[in-house]
């Protein structure tokens, strides 16, 4: 049956009413003549919008002095994390501890983990190797980050490990 | 390198068989575990040496947990693409690992050991995803599988952890417990009477969102629901757990009504809906997988509601799983275009449920 509004489109729902008198009228409608009186004939989802907004919030990251700082270990900066969402390395959170701390209290209401408790197995005794090869990593880092002064530490650590 | 899902404990697909709790309304149950180790840079900063210095000691650690005893090592790295979309297609990988997206082309060291039920991606956004994947309605079963895998790990390898803000993790709407515990839930019926918008508004404001099938960013199809936790931080990993075993129940007796209601008010208009979703399955020569997805949730609804019998749960959460692009490919052995592959999509459900409708009369 067509739309008796629109007369173009099949017609999806039937509205009925009833005046005071109690005489039934029946109109039927397409999709779109149904949503231009307000009636929804299919359902619309809301799209997300807690994900979406939380997704954002990293670019709302409020600036502060702290921003020029870089990470000692993986050289990220918080401009890095407004513009991707995401940190460089785990040392990055004591970095700029204060500045995430605000974050993650926003985000979750609390910085305060309440869940599992967590003791790192006392590390043995680490082969040379790999330590070096990740001093290495960090020097190169370093390097293409242009922190020299940190490089030069790191040179003359793997020096020592040599 | 080919890859052979058969090789894997359970093909991965131990998750499917609908031997869970609800199984009719609830697909599964799914919850990861984000951690990171110590002294690394986070899998997207890192370079490939390191990454593949964290997959070899991460290699080291699950050689010695027991619970990961008979998992298997698949280098997600060394696949073709078709391979890891079909990796992904199983729920096994996150589009992440899987490198589906051009922002994100797949990392060097990136791996999943696979076992039956549980898994460890490594090099994700972060170095570790421990997840766990039941059938049905199972959060405490999946998280106690998952614990275990945490702790025995976690005396091996050095976790990246902070007294104050717990594990700690590339992006920090993770930190903390690192958690995200989700349902895929199956609601045609609060769909159809339209309360849909009103039960998930009721979640946002729990603290709770929902995805599509494939979790963030994904579309929601054929009326699946993937409703997870928001946030990790200020909560213990059982409380999480709790709040979502209690609203997840609200969320499975409402359905439950609106189906009744349904049944009640509109017999036969839904009656006659269904036969003929089910009909178009049994009969299509080509169907896209969002018109499957869609025809699957008709039927998975009249399976429920009882008017269509002697068809398994099992086999409706096969063809989710199966009429997939990456699956099909498999199947017939070559790439297929869009078009084909609706040819061949038909062609399976059809068969599918013509051997279904033989075994049962």
């Amino acid at each position: 049956m067509l739309c008796d509004s629109c007369k173009e489109r099949d017609s999806v729902v039937t509205l009925t009413r009833s005046n005071a008198d109690g005489v039934v009228t029946e109109e039927h409608l397409c999709e779109r003549c149904a949503l231009e009186r307000g009636i929804e004939t299919h359902i619309t989802q809301p799209k997300q919008p807690l994900a979406d907004f939380i997704g954002a919030l990293h670019k709302q990251l409020p600036a502060s002095p702290h921003d020029s700082g870089r990470c000692g270990f993986c050289s990220g900066t918080l401009r890095d994390f407004r513009s991707t969402g995401r940190l460089g390395c785990p040392y990055c959170y004591t970095t700029f501890e204060a500045t995430l701390r605000d974050w993650l209290r926003r985000i979750h209401g609390t910085s305060k983990h309440v869940g599992k408790r967590y003791q790192p197995p006392v590390p043995l005794v680490e082969e040379g190797a790999t330590v070096l090869a990740e001093l290495r990593d960090r020097l190169r880092r370093a390097v293409e980050q242009e922190q020299f002064e940190e490089a030069a530490r790191l040179r003359d650590q793997i020096k020592v490990l040599e | 390198m080919t890859l052979d899902l058969s090789l894997l404990p359970d093909g991965g697909v131990s998750w499917l068989d609908a031997s869970g709790d609800h199984a009719g309304i609830v697909l599964s149950t799914r919850i990861r575990l984000a951690r990171n180790l110590e002294g690394f840079a986070f899998p997207g900063r890192a370079r490939d040496g390191e990454r593949l210095r964290v997959l070899s000691r991460v290699r080291e650690a699950v050689g010695t947990a027991p619970s990961l005893e008979h998992h298997v090592l698949v280098r997600v790295d060394d696949l073709p693409s078709e391979d890891r979309l079909l990796l992904h297609e199983r729920h096994l990988v996150s589009r992440e690992l899987a490198g589906l997206d051009p922002q994100h082309p797949v990392r060097s060291g990136a791996a999943v050991f696979l076992g039956a039920g549980t898994g460890v991606m490594v090099n994700e956004e972060d170095h570790l995803r421990l997840q766990a994947l039941r059938s049905g309605f199972a959060l405490s079963e999946a998280y106690a599988a998952l614990e275990r895998i945490d702790e025995e790990l976690g005396a091996t390898v050095p976790f990246a952890y902070h007294q104050e803000f717990g594990f700690l993790t590339s992006c920090p709407t993770n930190t903390g417990t690192g958690m995200r515990a989700s349902v895929m839930i199956h609601l045609p019926g609060l769909n159809a009477t339209k309360e849909i918008s009103k039960t998930l508004a009721g979640l946002q404001q729990m603290g709770l969102t929902y995805r599509g099938l494939y979790g963030e960013g994904s579309e929601v199809v054929g009326n699946f629901f993937q409703i997870s936790n928001q946030t990790t931080l200020g909560r213990s990993e059982d409380e999480i757990i709790d709040q979502l075993m209690y609203v997840l129940r609200t969320v499975i007796s409402r359905e439950e009504d609106a189906r009744r209601v349904l049944l009640r008010d509109a017999g036969y208009i839904i009656e006659d809906k269904l036969w003929r979703a089910y009909g178009t399955l049994r009969y299509a020569r080509s169907l896209t997988f969002d018109e499957a997805m869609s025809y699957l949730s008709g039927v998975r609804l009249a399976v429920g509601l009882k008017l269509i019998t002697g068809l398994s749960v099992y086999t409706l959460n096969k063809l989710l799983i199966f009429s997939q692009s990456a699956h099909l490919a498999q199947a017939e052995g070559r790439a297929l275009t869009d078009s084909e592959a609706n040819l061949v999509r038909a062609r399976y459900v059809r068969q599918l449920l013509a051997e279904e409708a033989g075994t049962n009369g």
